[in-house]
């Protein structure tokens, strides 16, 4: 269990394991943090297409119980669909993937709600969430945490010490992402099953129904590709090679220069 | 391999051992109690012999959500069909009165009811909703008789544990597992929202499966049969639907 030990933000550990010569110094990212965060991003990256192939088969969105061509939709997407009963305006019906869309939707689900589960574990019992995502309370002071969004807003490039910490901003999206929008996107798509809906009716009449349940899957997917699209975006910033090598390695290279 | 310690290696060792051996009891296991799907060998199996074992082992005897009078859909819909048959247009110009229900297999009397004869059974209603995979939905009230009167009917043995069920279509048909053919909702219905079952939501005779997606609810039904398993139909993956690329259970 030695790999999963949490040296990530010790700053003693981090000093006394950087031997002298050593072109990496200690671990930034413990093991199991890694390798859940490969196996989510594979996962959803799966979810995402897969989702959006289910999606063409019917691109509008209702709100309540019911829904359907015949009822009036809450909106719709100026896309083309993949079944020809669907009034879209485009004059031509995209092939239907939805067979295997499906199958490997539901299987990327369990992946993504296994791995979060164990990264759950680890975050609670290894103190994961307590050391490195929940913010200090004096970073939470409305002075510290504007200036850290001015900085974040600027796309100032993140000073060297930062590469071994979360700052206050990071911390609270990961927890939104975390806390949030993944058990939104979990509790939303179980709503749409109808044995599941059957055994806890409650979990879809709070969402006002399984149209409600099904735009609000679609939100919770919008808001979750705008984190990982600004995740990106925020890591090729501070130095993509070198960041995403320490997601991969789960170090960080000793010097600041071009990895 | 310097940092890798021999303990670690030890205790790795002996976790891939346990792990294997316990995915091996677990799948013996899972195969025992009805666990896994026919389709489970197919590309992407696994996720939904995991699906179909967490239903089975947690939501064996939920029951789909029913609903108020009042909140049946004045504007359903259905999805067209391939068009009918000769046999099915001649059958419905005589009001469908020689439509006829095949129930055989592993059932001590082998029989064929007539839509009369289905009407005069125990009669049974549910407002519930048709949810298709493609996304939209509509509710309606039900009326039919739980397929578990016909199956006893028919004297249904003890060793099955499949009911296939197929449509005029000849192509479509499909089946399900005790739980959902025993399970009091699932109807042979015969009615919708207090009049004939239209035809083009299934009319004449259509088996309603509440709990799982609209395409296991097969329209125009014509022939059950009890089996001890599903090797024999088809490509042996359960029913049409996996063959045509789609999952066999479809309670997600």
């Amino acid at each position: 269990m030695g790999a999963i030990s949490p040296t990530a933000d010790s700053v003693a550990r981090r000093t006394s394991a950087s031997a002298p010569g050593a072109a990496v110094c200690a671990q930034r990212h413990s093991a199991l943090v890694r390798v859940t965060h490969w196996l989510i991003a594979l996962s959803f990256l799966a979810l995402l297409v897969t989702g959006v192939e289910i999606l063409l088969s019917h691109p509008r969105f209702y709100w309540g119980e019911t829904g359907n061509v015949n009822m009036r939709p809450l909106f719709k997407l100026p896309v083309p669909s993949s079944r020809d009963m669907v009034p879209t305006g485009y004059k031509y019906v995209l092939p239907d993937e939805n067979g295997w869309s499906r199958y490997l939707h539901f299987e990327a689900a369990w992946v993504a709600v296994l791995t979060a589960f164990a990264y759950l574990l680890f975050g609670v019992f290894r103190g994961h969430f307590r050391r490195n995502l929940f913010p200090a309370a004096a970073d939470l002071a409305p002075k510290r945490l504007a200036s850290t969004i001015v900085n974040h807003l600027r796309f100032r490039r993140p000073a060297e010490e930062e590469a071994w910490s979360y700052n206050v901003v990071q911390r609270l999206t990961y927890l939104l992402v975390v806390f949030v929008l993944f058990p939104l996107i979990i509790w939303t798509g179980l709503a749409l099953s109808p044995t599941v809906e059957g055994a806890f009716p409650a979990a879809v009449e709070i969402l006002g129904g399984r149209q409600s349940a099904r735009t609000l899957h679609f939100f919770a997917t919008i808001l979750l590709v705008l984190f990982v699209l600004i995740h990106i975006f925020m890591v090729s910033r501070a130095g993509f090679r070198k960041r995403v090598g320490a997601m991969i390695t789960g170090r960080v290279p000793k010097s600041e220069e071009k990895a | 391999m310097s940092g890798i310690s021999r303990r670690k290696l030890i205790t790795t060792g002996v976790a891939a051992a346990a792990g294997v051996s316990g995915l091996a009891v677990a799948a013996k296991l899972a195969a025992r109690y009805g666990l896994v799907p026919p389709d489970s060998g197919v590309l992407y199996g696994a996720g939904e012999t995991l699906t179909y074992a967490a239903q089975r082992t947690l939501t064996r005897h939920s029951m789909a959500r029913e609903f108020s009078r009042s909140e049946i859909s004045k504007e359903p819909f259905a999805n067209e069909v391939a068009p009918l048959g000769v046999e099915f247009q001649r059958l419905q110009q005589g009001s469908f009165a020689d439509w006829r229900l095949v129930v055989d297999g592993m059932v001590a009397r082998p029989s064929s009811f007539s839509l009369a004869e289905i009407k005069s059974l125990p009669r049974s209603s549910q407002i519930t909703f048709v949810a298709c995979e493609e996304g939209w939905s509509y509710i309606a009230e039900w009326i039919g008789t739980p397929l578990s009167h016909i199956l006893d009917r028919a004297g249904a043995l003890p060793q099955v544990r499949y009911v296939v069920y197929r449509s005029i279509q000849p192509d479509w048909w499909e089946s399900i597992d005790m739980s959902d053919a025993l399970h009091p909702q699932t109807l042979v219905t015969y009615g919708m929202n207090g009049g004939e079952l239209p035809v083009g939501f299934g009319g004449p005779l259509r088996l309603r499966v509440p709990r799982q997606l609209g395409y296991k609810s097969v329209k125009y039904v014509t022939r059950l049969t009890a089996a001890d398993n599903l090797k024999q139909f088809g490509k042996g993956l359960g029913s049409a639907s996996p063959e045509g690329g789609y999952a066999w259970y479809a309670g997600i």
